[in-house]
């Protein structure tokens, strides 16, 4: 099977229902992208896929075939990405970090559909990101500090 | 049996490159230097290109140990923050141990900057000074005339880097009691510009977790354990987990508390697992339903305690009887999973020498290194910890049994040793895995005269002991007393005439653990709720009231009226809260910090609870990284209210009926409004900003419900009690 993952193409021999999140971590090593839940109720394996956000313990491997998808470790290459890792070394958002990949994931997400969020739109659009550091207050700041960076 | 692999693969490791000095504590405890690969273990180690590695013994859970330990040595060396890295420590509890542990190393109860901001400071002063000396006899001058100012050595004509001395001062002796530089001189200690030395690592996937461990020919093993404690694995069938792609084999742990599920990646590991008949022998196991404990313990309230833990109950019940009015509580606090975002994983790694490596997020070295020790009968120096961050605590990955370390290794032994073994929890396994904080009850009992002052305060306990039965017993538990299930009640900063508590211990139904500030998740809801309610009954403002019982005389009590004030300031309490909102008020002294937190609700009467604003103070001695005891306040804040709002483990005839985060809902963003945090200046010593957030975010919250109109919420969850969150 073939996909492709951050502009780059990998044969995979993996079984049918496979979920991409499995993929990316134990075939390619792509670390930055994590297990929390495994039910798609905390986010912390969001990834995009075609340029939108998804959660890829839910995202079988055949739905990811002929697909672009777009991890954490290609985010400083992403304009809208660079300005929301920027915001979040600004912020000293992170505390444990473990959810972090998926809580930028989704940032990005919004500020491509919605370049300067209202706090509600934040809130909305970041419920399903789970934090256990409960970092949310400075991911408010630094979404907003990132849509700043952006229109710089 | 053992578990046949196949191909061999071990990591190299490379060798260590240019000259390096290394200051630390030899084995005997006196300052030493020496070289990478000497017989020397140390906390600043500086590259001949003027790198310099803090080597921090406290494990990374998001709470900021790095950074603040990196902190002290860069301010003592004279470096930037930017000039330093971080390394963890190897196991090595006679040079890494937590100073207030013992012979322990580990990480927990608030300390990792208490213990070590002496032990630090001295380290990167003793570096300095060696440094200086170097450079002193190169250009024949005076050490003392030197100085090193963002990593340059400089007497004001010369200057140059650090680095260039580092071989000179290797041959130097090591100054026993380095001058430590004055706190008028501090540039980074207490600096609110300094920033996480984590944060790159976390933002764009390279940071590695346990979790994250990908060793050539690992193997990944998940268990399927007793879903009730006590229960034994009778037969396994695992017919149809061959059937999955990836499946290796599977067999019960020698303990029988579990089958082992070996498989060449997770995903088949979890196929591999449902996909297993197992039957099970209960005839041991916990049978007791969430009910039940809840029904013993408070059936233990109405009896006479196990324990009389302080006062005299005789005296109390005097007091008591003379009152003109009785305020009383019967609280309710149910079992609670920590759920760290990171499922609790590690890694054993066989290496070439017969010895292995344990690759973990470890909080407490030491009992793994001991589990893996012992388990797999090999001498203590063929056992290496790597620890790696931790995708949060909250205290799940410290316990005296190593519990997880202690699954992997009794997998690893069933094989044949030559692949690395990593094991894996999912959600579901942590979230019905036990370790919970205990349930606990409360029965308090105040009396009160007709102006309103305390005459009395009868306080019962039960509930499940932390400490009894763990290697912690003879640390923690005093005449039976197991300090943890009264801290914050038999402590109380407040001055209240004849009070008495008591306590009983009730058997377990699930192991138990600390959770984030312990105790005091418990007993501050409980103190806070309490005094607010006699306030109320005295028809007294809850700020006042609880001023009347702090005396500036007493440094405890002053210390707690001090952020009593200032969030009060800092809220505008006085001015009362705005149109349709109520506010609550609560304060807590803990791992040696005081904290005061006031809570802005709207709604709480008739419409749904949301809660608006959040204001913080704490006093946490000298505030060594302002923007990470911010991050700490908030974060706890945060914590507490998610568990006090909605969360709870039940059981039923044993067995946990919770399994994920859909039916243990997390906190999430839009739950909670802004958090304003401050901190009171103080030249005392350091103490803990991890856990004190927690304490008295609960009484908070439930203090404003009741203002709003709300109920008084003696039953936790309070979503389980009829209180509705918007």
């Amino acid at each position: 099977m073939k996909i492709t993952i951050n502009g780059q193409s990998h044969e995979v021999d993996v079984a049918e229902g496979t979920p991409l999140l499995w993929v990316i971590r134990d075939e390619l090593k792509l670390t930055g992208t994590k297990f929390g839940c495994g039910v798609a109720s905390c986010g912390a394996c969001t990834v995009h896929l075609n340029g939108e956000p998804v959660r890829s313990c839910q995202t079988f491997i055949e739905d990811a075939e002929g697909a672009e998808i777009t991890t954490i470790e290609a985010m400083s290459a992403d304009p809208i990405g660079a300005a929301v890792q920027q915001a979040w070394q600004e912020h000293n958002v992170v505390q444990c970090g473990y959810c972090q990949s998926g809580q930028i994931m989704s940032a990005v997400g919004l500020l491509s559909e919605t370049p300067k969020p209202s706090i509600e739109d934040i809130d909305n659009y970041m419920e399903g990101n789970a934090c256990r550091c409960a970092t949310y207050q400075r991911i408010r700041s630094a979404i907003l500090r990132a849509s700043e960076i952006m229109e710089a | 049996m053992s578990i046949q692999t196949t191909r061999r693969g071990f990591l190299k490791t490379t060798a260590a490159g240019s000259a390096v000095l290394l200051i630390g504590l030899t084995p005997k405890g006196a300052l030493a230097s020496g070289t990478e690969g000497a017989a020397l273990n140390p906390f600043v180690k500086i590259g001949s290109d003027g790198h310099v590695t803090a080597i921090i013994k406290h494990f990374e859970m998001g709470q900021g140990s790095t950074t603040g330990l990196a902190t002290l040595i860069a301010e003592e060396l004279g470096v930037t923050m930017e000039q330093i890295g971080f390394e963890y420590a190897p196991s090595n509890p006679s040079i890494y141990n937590n100073l207030f542990f013992g012979p322990a190393q580990g990480t927990g109860g608030s300390t990792s900057m208490a213990n070590s901001f002496q032990q630090y400071r001295q380290a990167g002063a003793a570096a300095r000074e060696m440094l200086k000396e170097a450079a002193a006899q190169k250009w024949g001058v005076e050490a003392r005339s030197l100085d090193i100012v963002d990593g340059m050595i400089t007497n004001g004509a010369d200057s140059a880097s650090i680095g260039d001395f580092v071989e000179a001062a290797m041959g130097l002796a090591v100054p026993e009691n380095p001058k430590m530089r004055p706190s008028n001189e501090w540039k980074l200690i207490g600096n609110p510009a300094i920033g996480r030395v984590d944060n790159f690592d976390k933002i764009n996937g390279q940071g590695k977790f346990a979790m994250d461990v990908q060793l050539e020919n690992q193997m990944v093993v998940v268990l399927a354990r007793t879903p009730r404690l006590g229960g034994l694995v009778k037969s396994v069938d695992e017919s149809a987990a061959k059937e999955i792609k990836g499946f290796i084999n599977a067999a019960p742990l020698p303990n029988s508390v579990a089958v082992a599920v070996f498989a060449e990646n997770t995903w088949a590991a979890f196929q591999a697992r449902d996909a297993l008949e197992i039957e099970w022998d209960f005839s041991n196991a916990e049978t007791r339903s969430s009910e039940d404990l809840k029904a013993e313990i408070f059936a233990a309230l109405d009896r006479d305690p196990g324990y009389a833990v302080m006062g005299d109950h005789v005296v109390t019940n005097a007091a008591l009887e003379s009152a003109d009015q009785i305020i009383e509580g019967q609280f309710f606090f149910p079992l609670l999973a920590h759920a760290p975002m990171e499922p609790e994983t590690c890694t054993i790694e066989p290496t070439a020498d017969g010895g292995v490596i344990l690759h973990d997020g470890a909080q407490f070295p030491t009992f793994g290194h001991g589990a893996l020790a012992q388990i797999l009968e090999l001498p203590m120096d063929k056992v290496q910890v790597n620890t790696l961050y931790a995708g949060g605590s909250f205290g799940r990955r410290a316990n005296s049994v190593a519990d997880y370390n202690t699954e992997c290794a009794l997998a690893f032994a069933l094989t044949d040793r030559i692949r690395p073994v990593k094991l894996v929890w999912s959600r579901e396994d942590d979230i019905r895995g036990g370790f919970y904080r205990p349930a606990f009850g409360h029965k308090v009992r105040v009396g009160i005269d007709a102006d309103g002052t305390i005459l009395g305060w009868d306080h019962r306990i039960a509930g499940q002991s932390i400490m009894k039965g763990t290697i912690m017993e003879l640390m923690a538990v005093k005449d039976g007393v197991d300090n943890s299930s009264v801290e914050g009640v038999a402590d109380t900063a407040y001055s209240i005439p004849a009070m008495s508590t008591g306590l009983t211990d009730i058997p377990k139904a699930t192991n138990v653990l600390w959770w984030r500030s312990v105790g005091h998740t418990h007993t501050a809801y409980v103190m806070e709720m309490m005094i607010d309610m006699v306030a109320e009954a005295a028809g007294k403002d809850p700020l006042e009231f609880r001023l009347s019982l702090l005396s500036e005389e007493n440094e405890k009590q002053a210390r707690m009226a001090a952020v009593l004030k200032l969030v009060a300031e800092k809220s505008g309490w006085a001015d009362g809260a705005p149109e349709g909102r109520s506010r609550g008020i609560a304060v807590h002294h803990s791992f040696e910090s005081y904290v005061a937190e006031v809570i802005e609700i709207s709604g709480g009467g008739e419409a749904p609870v949301k809660i608006e604003n959040i204001w913080c103070a704490v006093d946490c001695g000298i505030p060594v990284n302002p923007n990470m005891i911010e991050a700490q306040m908030q974060g706890g804040i945060g914590y507490g209210l998610g568990a006090i709002m909605r969360n709870h483990i039940t059981l039923t005839e044993g067995e946990t009926d919770q399994s994920n985060f859909p039916d243990y809902e997390p906190l999430r963003i839009g739950d909670i409004g802004s958090i304003e945090v401050h901190i009171l200046p103080s030249v005392e010593a350091p103490t803990g900003v991890g856990e004190p957030g927690v304490p008295p975010a609960g009484p908070a919250l439930a203090n404003a419900i009741a203002r709003a109109g709300g109920p008084r919420v003696f039953e936790l969850p309070m979503a389980e009690a009829g209180i509705e969150f918007a």
